[in-house]
């Protein structure tokens, strides 16, 4: 079922500031519409990796990048990279929700105004497309200019989905985005995964095997800044080539 | 419509398919034999192959929903239940296909005596396995438990079947072969009801979550 090649990593080492190598030599390529998860047990570099797919490391000085990172072909670790442009086409989510200080309407259409989008009617339009397509349209649309902190929990976490989506990224990375929800709310971001992945690429860090194993088509297993396994999820999980891939997912450690 | 929920109904699916081949086997093994049918017995023979790719097919979609989607209660037993009821099936597929072999050896020779007990062993052994599946598609207790009664008819009848041919074969040694076959034939029936019966049991397991094999008393009708 290899599609289309969305990202590529190639030969990627990473440092933090002073030098700690965080990175080893990760190779691993991601599939257009498709749901790859990254798991490991803690420190092993997932989230690190993760965040190399749209350079927030940048945000600290002293991190060091060495390889590439092709994204659609060309290697955003380049020096002409475009940032701002980079993480409105590889959106983030994060663990726990990050909704703006402002109304729900607001929230989404923040991201649109920056663009350029101005009319008001359009405004309107996008903003309820990404509501509906994070599956949040229905609990909030009569209550669009309420404060974005009155929602619930699980609620947040799809409208700060639903603001990523509203600039029609191309991937999504989500960094733990259900680990502060309670299991219906995660229930319901898993099974929007599985419809977002029609229109967007999504890579997601899991401390939660079994939501990688639910979600996933393809599953990277990290240790110690080294990528030991990637493969598809079903042979991840029901028999991996490695053995420390085994010893993890049977929960041997970690 | 979870994710599940879709992949669970692809199973079941691939259930039904499997046991409509089986019993088609098991009607075509005995109609070959009636009839001295060879080509029929040879195809019966050919189709296991179907039968034994699906039993492979749904083990291994079951393992792999297990561990990706990690079922729950009703979703584990269901999956649980698949697992259990196709290595029925499968060997009722091989009992068929033993039938059609004994079949085709039984055609060599003069036929030995009408076939009455035979069939209608057939005919309740069949009705069994449809019931048990249908009882399996509407998670129906009532009707499993009835499937599970029939079991008695068919080894009463294999009891028959046998003295009658024992007969046969203490007044002319000349029939011992055939008559040897044809018991053989009766003990395959006999079995493909008892696999049918398992398939019963775990349609209770299915509904209630109790396993109840083995016990010494059947379960009260619902």
């Amino acid at each position: 079922m290899a599609g289309k090649i969305e990202l590529e990593v190639k030969g990627l080492n990473f440092y933090y500031s002073g030098n700690i190598h965080a990175l080893k030599k990760i190779n691993l390529t991601v599939y257009r519409n498709t749901v790859t998860s990254l798991i490991g047990p803690s420190g092993c570099g997932k989230t690190t990796l993760l965040r190399c797919f749209n350079r927030m490391h940048d945000l600290y000085p002293g991190n060091r990048y060495q390889g590439e990172v092709l994204f659609q072909g060309d290697n955003i670790l380049s020096g002409g990279t475009d940032l701002i442009n980079l993480r409105s086409r590889i959106g983030m989510v994060f663990q726990k929700p990050t909704p703006f200080p402002m109304s729900i309407f607001d929230n989404i259409a923040y991201g649109l105004k920056l663009k350029g989008v101005k009319k008001r009617a359009e405004l309107s339009e996008k903003v309820e497309k990404a509501l509906v397509h994070a599956a949040l349209w229905n609990e909030v649309k009569d209550k669009l200019g309420a404060g974005a902190y009155a929602l619930s929990g699980g609620q947040q976490q799809r409208l700060v989905i639903a603001r990523a989506l509203a600039v029609d990224p191309e991937v999504l990375l989500f960094d733990e985005p259900t680990s502060a929800l309670d299991p219906i709310s995660t229930a319901k971001i898993e099974e929007l995964t599985e419809v977002l992945k029609k229109d967007v690429t999504i890579v997601i860090v899991t401390h939660n095997m079994q939501q990688a194993a639910r979600i996933s088509d393809w599953t990277g297993f990290l240790m110690l800044g080294e990528l030991i396994e990637f493969d598809r999820t079903d042979k991840i999980f029901t028999a991996p080539s490695e053995k420390l891939t085994e010893d993890y997912v049977t929960g041997r450690f970690g | 419509m979870t994710v599940l929920d879709d992949e669970l109904q692809q199973l079941k699916e691939k259930i039904l398919k499997m046991g409509s081949l089986v019993e088609e086997a098991l009607k075509n093994s005995i109609q070959a034999l009636v009839e001295r049918d060879n080509a029929l017995a040879q195809r019966v023979i050919d189709n296991d192959r179907v039968v034994n790719t699906l039993d492979v097919e749904i083990d291994e979609d079951s393992i792999r929903l297990i561990a990706l989607r990690q079922p729950m209660a009703g979703n584990l037993r269901f999956i649980t239940t698949a697992m259990k009821i196709t290595t029925d099936m499968e060997r009722m597929g091989d009992l068929a296909v033993n039938i059609a072999e004994r079949a085709i050896e039984l055609n060599e020779e003069p036929i030995l005596k009408p076939y009455i007990d035979i069939p209608r062993m057939r005919e309740i052994a069949q009705g069994m396995m449809r019931d048990a599946l249908d009882a399996f598609v509407r998670k129906d207790k009532k009707l499993a438990t009835e499937v599970i009664m029939r079991d008695d008819e068919v080894d009463d009848l294999k009891h028959d079947v046998l003295q009658e041919l024992a007969f046969f074969m203490a007044q002319d040694p000349t029939t011992v072969s055939r008559a040897m076959k044809i018991s053989f034939v009766a003990q395959y029936l006999e079995r493909l009801a008892d696999h049918a019966t398992n398939i019963a049991e775990m349609v209770i397991y299915l509904v209630e979550g109790k396993i109840i094999r083995h016990m010494i008393h059947p379960p009260e009708t619902a």
